[in-house]
């Protein structure tokens, strides 16, 4: 004990390493958690092959397929493993001890979405290989790409509100089984399913789901298609989200 | 020499009780205070308003001359949780190392991880440790960071009573260090031992204050508290 010189002397890091170091810390724990993994990468994988082998004889093209599957990530990384591991910071009082350090609240989100765009964009190119692997070839506009960008960042953004309303408010063990059934219906609400695919009455209201924005612009993008109206629906999502998340999210549990 | 905590006349209801019923106490530099109450007594909620997690509805809190949660005052001081406080599955080398990193000038983290003996279980996933083992890197992430003031919530609970020792004399080091100490227990002999102060309260308000041979004269601390105390007066 007596090695440790324990007078005082704190000062915080500067402030970008703060938020990089969160970040890196957050980043490090998701990619050795086995369940977010499966969602985020393995279940992705295995639906690509699974078109790869069968797509022909069940009548599932592979352009647009793939192009939903990396939507199906982004899905899970924006929302479910978000979500999940926010509810057990709560649960282990892991934001408790990090109010009492010089990471401020606004250090503690910026690290987290760090994190989401990290590990985004590892999960988009991963999949986005493994489809070219199997014979993917989209078609990409330049207008549609610049569109998609936007879609993706806005969509994440969104994804990220609504999974810190949950895990803000829910219990961590609630928050684990809604996240992961507000996954499946998010998959098939328009992230696996086009929006064509629903009954036309049911259009309209799966039209303005995120997860139908950021499905349709992704499908769009790999098809050749122009489409910006997904834009605007993501946007007014990631306001409403934030402004929600914002609101209601709670420190403890 | 100013206060390093000082809390006057703090009330905070919360679900409709009154959790913190016009509390005051004073935490000097290079002491140690002790704060005693039964269980559901406000001790946790009077150190999550410390740190600004809680705003009480009246009353003042100064933490090292400055608004509890500002920027000012949570990085100047350390936090030993009472439960968890880590990921599941971060490891205490590495997550010494982070809560370092967000200090400029932290301790070294292979001195704190040797000078707490948490060197076997360095790179065992947090999880898998102890109570007592995740209770000694809670104490580590407290200290890591240099802090003035330190907040710990029963930081001997579930230890046995050689690491126990071992904590009352990390306590002892930081008070002659010059650091200001608030601890929170319901052991008595720990009280008796550390505190230079012993603050104790009861339904969120004080009902004693003053050194252990102040509240010791009339009998022990431990008659003082069955007195003074309800029995899961606040639970």
């Amino acid at each position: 004990m007596s090695a440790l010189d324990l007078r005082p002397a704190p000062a915080p890091a500067p402030r970008l390493r703060r938020i990089l170091r969160h970040a890196r810390m957050e980043t490090v724990l998701v990619a050795r958690n086995g369940e977010q993994l499966l969602l985020a990468l393995v279940i992705p994988l295995g639906l690509i092959l699974g078109q790869a082998v069968a797509g022909e004889r069940l009548g599932i093209a592979r352009e647009p397929f793939v192009a939903s599957v990396i939507a199906l990530g982004l899905w899970s990384t924006g929302f479910t493993s978000l979500a999940i591991t926010t509810a057990f910071e709560r649960r282990y009082g892991v934001l408790e001890r990090l109010v009492a350090t010089p990471l401020r609240r606004t250090d503690l989100m910026l690290g987290k979405a760090a994190m989401v765009t990290a590990v985004a964009l590892a999960q988009a190119a991963v999949l986005a290989l493994a489809g070219v692997a199997a014979g993917w070839s989209p078609r990409p506009s330049i207008a549609q790409t610049a569109v998609a960008a936007g879609v993706v960042v806005l969509s994440l953004a969104a994804f990220s509100g609504l999974a810190l309303v949950l895990a803000g408010r829910a219990s961590a063990e609630l928050t684990l089984g809604l996240a992961n059934l507000v996954y499946l219906l998010g998959a098939a609400g328009g992230l696996l399913v086009p929006v064509a695919a629903f009954p036309a009455w049911a259009q309209p209201v799966i039209s303005l789901l995120p997860t139908t924005a950021l499905g349709e612009t992704l499908r769009t993008w790999a098809g050749g298609g122009v489409d910006a109206l997904p834009l605007i629906v993501v946007a007014v999502w990631a306001v409403a989200a934030l402004a929600l998340a914002r609101k209601v999210f709670r420190w403890t549990s | 020499m100013p206060a390093a905590l000082s809390l006057t006349d703090v009330r905070l209801r919360l679900g409709g009780r009154a959790v913190l019923d016009g509390l005051g106490l004073v935490a000097a530099p290079a002491e140690v205070t002790a704060v005693l109450g039964p269980n559901g007594a406000g001790k946790t909620t009077m150190i999550r308003c410390c740190t600004g997690l809680l705003t009480p509805d009246s009353g003042r809190v100064e933490v090292l001359g400055a608004p509890p949660g500002s920027a000012s005052a949570n990085s100047r001081v350390g936090l030993m949780p009472q439960a968890t406080g880590a990921w599941s599955g971060v490891r205490p080398r590495e997550l010494l190392a982070y809560l370092a990193s967000l200090h400029a000038t932290p301790l070294p983290v292979a001195d704190v991880v040797d000078a707490l003996g948490i060197g076997p279980f360095a790179g065992t996933p947090y999880r898998r440790l102890s109570g007592g083992q995740q209770q000694l890197v809670n104490l580590a992430g407290a200290i890591i960071g240099r802090p003035e003031l330190v907040f710990l919530d029963e930081p001997t609970a579930g230890l046995d009573p050689h690491a126990r020792r071992e904590v009352w004399t990390l306590v002892r080091a930081l008070r002659d260090a010059g650091v200001a100490v608030l601890l929170t227990t319901h052991a008595m002999d720990e009280a008796e031992q550390l505190a230079d102060h012993v603050v104790l309260i009861d339904a969120g308000r004080g009902v004693a204050d003053g050194s252990v041979a102040e509240l010791t004269a009339g009998g022990s601390l431990e008659q003082l508290f069955l007195e003074l105390t309800r029995p899961g007066s606040a639970a």
